[in-house]
C-alpha cells in the first residue's frame, strides 16, 4: 500500500458528507444522507441502529466493496474516490478483512482452501499459503478441522472460519456484519471473546449489529439512524473491558 | 505465476464439480473432433497406400509415357512411345541404368485358358529389369531373365489370383496356359500385393517377356510401350529429363515450338503431388467438418453463461477477497478452453479410433494415419473456440460487481 503513515493526526480511516443514494424506479432511497466519522488504528467501534438504517450500506463502503453517491472517503490518507476498480480490489485483499453476517464462505472449498484464496490474490506461494491458513485456522480452535467443507461445520464453526479468512492476510481492518446474527449465545460469546482478543493484539475492529448487548463489547459505539449519525459515544477502556466480561 | 496455477485449479476444480455436465456441453466437440480426425485419419491411410505403389518406382525412377496434347489430338496426331525410342535411349542417353520396357498388350481382357478354365487378365510384356525395389519378385519359380527376351520364349510369370481363377496346381511352373491363342510356360508366380483399394486385384495379371509381347502385338503398327528407368545419381534427373527430351523430340520429328507428345515423370513427383492433393483434401474435408465444432463452441458458451449466473454469489466472495476483473476472466476463460480442449481431446482419441475400426472393416482403406498436423490444428482449433466462446461469459462475470454478487440469491 502506498498510504501516507498513519500518525495520531491522521485516522485511519475518514468519512465526510458520505451519502449513498439507490435508484428503485421512480423514487430514490438515500441509504446514507451526510455521514462523518473518523475512527482510528487500533479503535474497536460498533455501528448500531435499527434494521434498514444503512449499517451494511456503511460497512461496504468503508471496505471498498461499494462507492458512495457523494461525499469522501479517505484511507490511510488516499482519496478511495480516485481508485480504479483494481485499485479497490487490491485494498480489499491487503487493507480490509470481512466477516460477513451470511458468512460467505467457498462451498466448494474445504476450511483450509477458504482461508487461503485471499492470499491467492495476493500472489503468495501455494507451500506458504497452506502455512499461513492452517496457522489462522488454528488461532480461531479449528486446527482440527482444516479439511472440513462449510456444510461439515456447525455455524459457530463457519463464522471462525470467515473470522480466521479476514485475518490472514493480517489487514488494516477486520470488518465485521452481525457477525453473531446468526450464532446462539454460548458461541455468540466465544466470537465476542475472540474479537475483544484481537483488538487487544492491535487490530482495528468495526461491528456492524442491531444488538445493544453486542455493541457494549466495542469501546466505541456510533449509532445510526435513517443513513445518519446520530450519536457516537466513546467509553472507559475498563468500562469497555467490563462490558465484554458481562 | 501464483495466480495463473491457482486459477487453472479453480477451473479443474469448478469442472470436476459438474462432470456429467462438463461431459454433454463438450459432446458436440467431440463429435465434431472425431469426425475430421476419423475422416483425415482414412484419407491419409488410403494417401499411404498409394504413395507405396509409386515408391515402388524409386527416388530415382523416371516413367516415360506417350501423351499426346489436346491440339496434336483434333489435328489427327497420335503420340506412342515406341521399341525404337526405347533403343535410342539405350544408345543416347548417359548416366542412366536399367532402361526397361513395359508393353501392355491388355487390361483385364485377354482371355487365358487353363485346361477347360478360362478367365481374364492383364498381360505386359517386360524385361527382366522390371520388378524394381523388390515391389514383386517371383514366389516360385523365376522372373523374365534376359534369355526369355533374346528368343521370344513363350513363357509367363503369374499373379496368384490365376491359380485360384484358372484352377491351377499350387506349385504350377512347367504347366502351360493358353494365351493370345497360343501356349505359354508358366515359369514363376509373383508375390501377392493384395488389392488397390478394395476395387482393383493387382495379382490378377501375366507378365510375358517383352520381344515376345511385341512379336504378338502385331506389325503393322509399332506398340505404344511404357518406359521406365532409373538416374543414376538423384540430382542429376534434370539434366537426365532433357537430355530424354532431346531424344525422343529428335526421334518423334518434332518441330521447334510443336510441344512433346510424351510425358517423363519421376516417382519423387508423382508421389509430392499425390501427398499434396491428399492433404489439401484432408484440409478442405476437415475445415467442413470442423464447421460443426463452432456448434459445441456455443454449447459452451450456453453452459458458461448458465455457470456464471449460478456461481454469481461465488464471484462475489472472491471479489470481496481481493479478486480483480482479471483473475475472474482468467479463471472463467481458462475454464472454458479446458472443456472445450477436453472434448478435443476426448474427439481425437475417438475418432482415431473409429478410423481404426473402419480399416478393421472395410478392406478398401489400408491403414489409419494421423498425422500431427492434424492433432495440433484439431487441438488449436478446439482451445480458439473455447477462448473465442469463453470470452463472453469470462467478460460478464469479470464485470459482476461485488455489491450486487453478493446480494444475488
Ligand atoms: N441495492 C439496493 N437497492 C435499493 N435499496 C437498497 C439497496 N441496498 C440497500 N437498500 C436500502 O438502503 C437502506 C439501508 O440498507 P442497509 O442494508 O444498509 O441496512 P442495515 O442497517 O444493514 O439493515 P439490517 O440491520 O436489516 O441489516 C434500506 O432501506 C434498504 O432498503
Ligand atoms: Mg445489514
Amino acid at each position: 500500500m502506498s498510504a501516507a503513515p498513519a500518525t495520531d493526526a491522521a485516522p485511519l480511516l475518514e468519512l465526510r458528507g458520505i451519502g449513498k443514494r439507490y435508484r428503485m424506479g421512480e423514487t430514490d432511497v438515500d441509504a446514507l444522507r451526510g455521514v462523518d466519522l473518523a475512527i482510528a488504528r487500533n479503535e474497536y467501534v460498533a455501528f448500531i441502529g435499527p434494521s434498514g438504517s444503512g449499517k451494511t450500506t456503511l460497512m461496504n463502503i468503508v471496505g471498498c466493496l461499494d462507492r458512495p453517491s457523494s461525499g469522501s472517503y479517505l484511507l490511510n490518507g488516499q482519496r478511495v474516490a480516485d481508485l480504479d476498480d483494481n485499485a479497490l480490489a487490491r485494498i480489499r485483499n491487503r487493507e480490509i478483512g470481512f466477516v460477513f453476517q451470511n458468512f460467505n464462505l467457498l462451498g466448494r472449498a474445504d476450511a483450509l482452501h477458504n482461508v487461503m484464496q485471499p492470499l491467492v490474490y495476493r500472489g503468495v506461494k501455494l507451500r506458504e499459503r497452506r502455512q499461513l491458513a492452517a496457522a489462522a485456522l488454528a488461532d480461531v480452535g479449528l486446527g482440527d478441522r482444516l479439511d472440513h467443507r462449510p456444510n461439515q461445520l456447525s455455524g459457530g464453526q463457519r463464522q471462525r472460519v470467515a473470522i480466521a479468512r479476514a485475518l490472514v492476510g493480517k489487514p488494516s481492518i477486520l470488518l465485521a456484519d452481525e457477525p453473531t446474527g446468526n450464532l446462539d449465545s454460548t458461541t455468540a460469546r466465544e466470537i465476542m471473546a475472540m474479537f475483544a482478543a484481537l483488538h487487544r493484539s492491535g487490530n482495528t475492529i468495526i461491528l456492524v449489529t442491531h444488538d445493544a448487548e453486542v455493541a457494549a463489547h466495542a469501546e466505541r459505539t456510533v449509532a445510526i439512524r435513517d443513513g445518519q449519525v446520530i450519536s457516537d459515544t466513546r467509553r472507559m477502556a475498563e468500562e469497555a473491558a467490563h462490558g465484554a466480561a458481562g | 505465476m501464483a495466480r495463473l496455477a491457482e486459477a487453472l485449479r479453480a477451473a479443474i476444480g469448478a469442472i470436476r464439480a459438474h462432470l456429467l455436465r462438463a461431459a454433454l456441453t463438450v459432446l458436440g466437440m467431440v463429435i465434431g473432433v472425431a469426425a475430421v480426425i476419423a475422416v483425415v485419419a482414412l484419407l491419409q491411410g488410403f494417401g499411404q497406400s498409394i504413395t507405396q505403389q509409386f515408391r515402388n518406382l524409386g527416388a530415382n525412377g523416371l516413367v516415360i509415357t506417350a501423351y499426346l496434347p489436346q491440339k496434336a489430338a483434333l489435328e489427327g496426331k497420335t503420340a506412342r512411345i515406341t521399341p525404337d525410342d526405347l533403343l535410342a535411349i539405350r544408345q543416347r542417353v548417359a548416366g542412366v541404368r536399367d532402361v526397361v520396357p513395359l508393353l501392355p498388350l491388355a487390361q483385364f481382357s485377354a482371355e487365358v485358358r487353363y485346361g477347360n478354365r478360362s478367365s481374364n487378365t492383364s498381360v505386359s510384356g517386360t524385361t527382366s529389369g522390371f520388378p524394381r525395389n523388390g515391389a514383386r519378385y517371383p514366389v516360385q519359380g523365376r522372373f523374365v531373365v534376359a534369355g526369355d527376351d533374346t528368343t521370344r520364349r513363350p513363357v509367363a510369370v503369374i499373379g496368384q489370383t490365376l491359380i485360384k481363377d484358372l484352377h491351377l496346381p499350387a506349385r504350377p511352373e512347367g504347366h502351360f496356359i493358353q494365351l493370345f491363342g497360343a501356349w505359354f510356360k508358366v515359369v514363376g508366380v509373383l508375390n501377392k500385393v493384395g488389392t488397390l483399394v478394395g476395387l482393383i486385384d493387382r495379382d490378377n495379371l501375366i507378365y510375358i517377356p517383352y520381344t515376345t509381347a511385341v512379336s504378338l502385338s502385331g506389325t503393322q503398327t509399332a506398340p505404344n510401350i511404357v518406359i521406365q528407368l532409373d538416374v543414376d545419381n538423384t540430382r542429376a534427373i534434370k539434366p537426365v529429363e532433357a537430355r530424354i527430351t532431346a531424344v525422343l523430340r529428335r526421334q518423334h520429328h518434332l518441330l521447334p515450338g510443336a510441344e512433346d507428345d510424351f510425358k517423363i515423370q519421376s516417382a519423387a513427383e508423382l508421389t509430392k503431388a499425390l501427398t499434396r492433393a491428399l492433404d489439401s483434401a484432408s484440409l478442405i474435408l476437415g475445415a467442413i467438418v470442423g464447421i460443426s465444432l463452432l456448434v459445441g463452441g456455443v454449447g459452451i458458451m450456453n453452459v458458461m453463461l448458465v455457470s456464471v449466473t449460478e456461481r454469481t454469489r461465488e464471484i462475489g466472495i472472491h471479489k470481496s477477497l481481493g479478486a480483480t476483473r482479471a483473475d475472474i476472466l482468467l479463471q472463467f476463460l481458462l475454464e472454458a478452453v479446458l472443456l472445450s480442449l477436453l472434448g478435443g481431446l476426448v474427439g481425437l482419441a475417438l475418432g482415431y479410433g473409429i478410423g481404426k475400426l473402419v480399416v478393421h472393416l472395410v478392406p478398401a482403406f489400408a491403414g489409419a494415419i494421423v498425422p500431427g498436423w492434424t492433432i495440433a490444428l484439431s487441438l488449436g482449433f478446439t482451445a480458439a473456440v473455447g477462448l473465442v466462446f469463453g470470452i463472453t461469459p469470462a467478460a460478464k462475470a469479470a464485470a459482476l460487481d461485488p455489491i450486487e454478487a453478493l446480494r444475488y440469491e
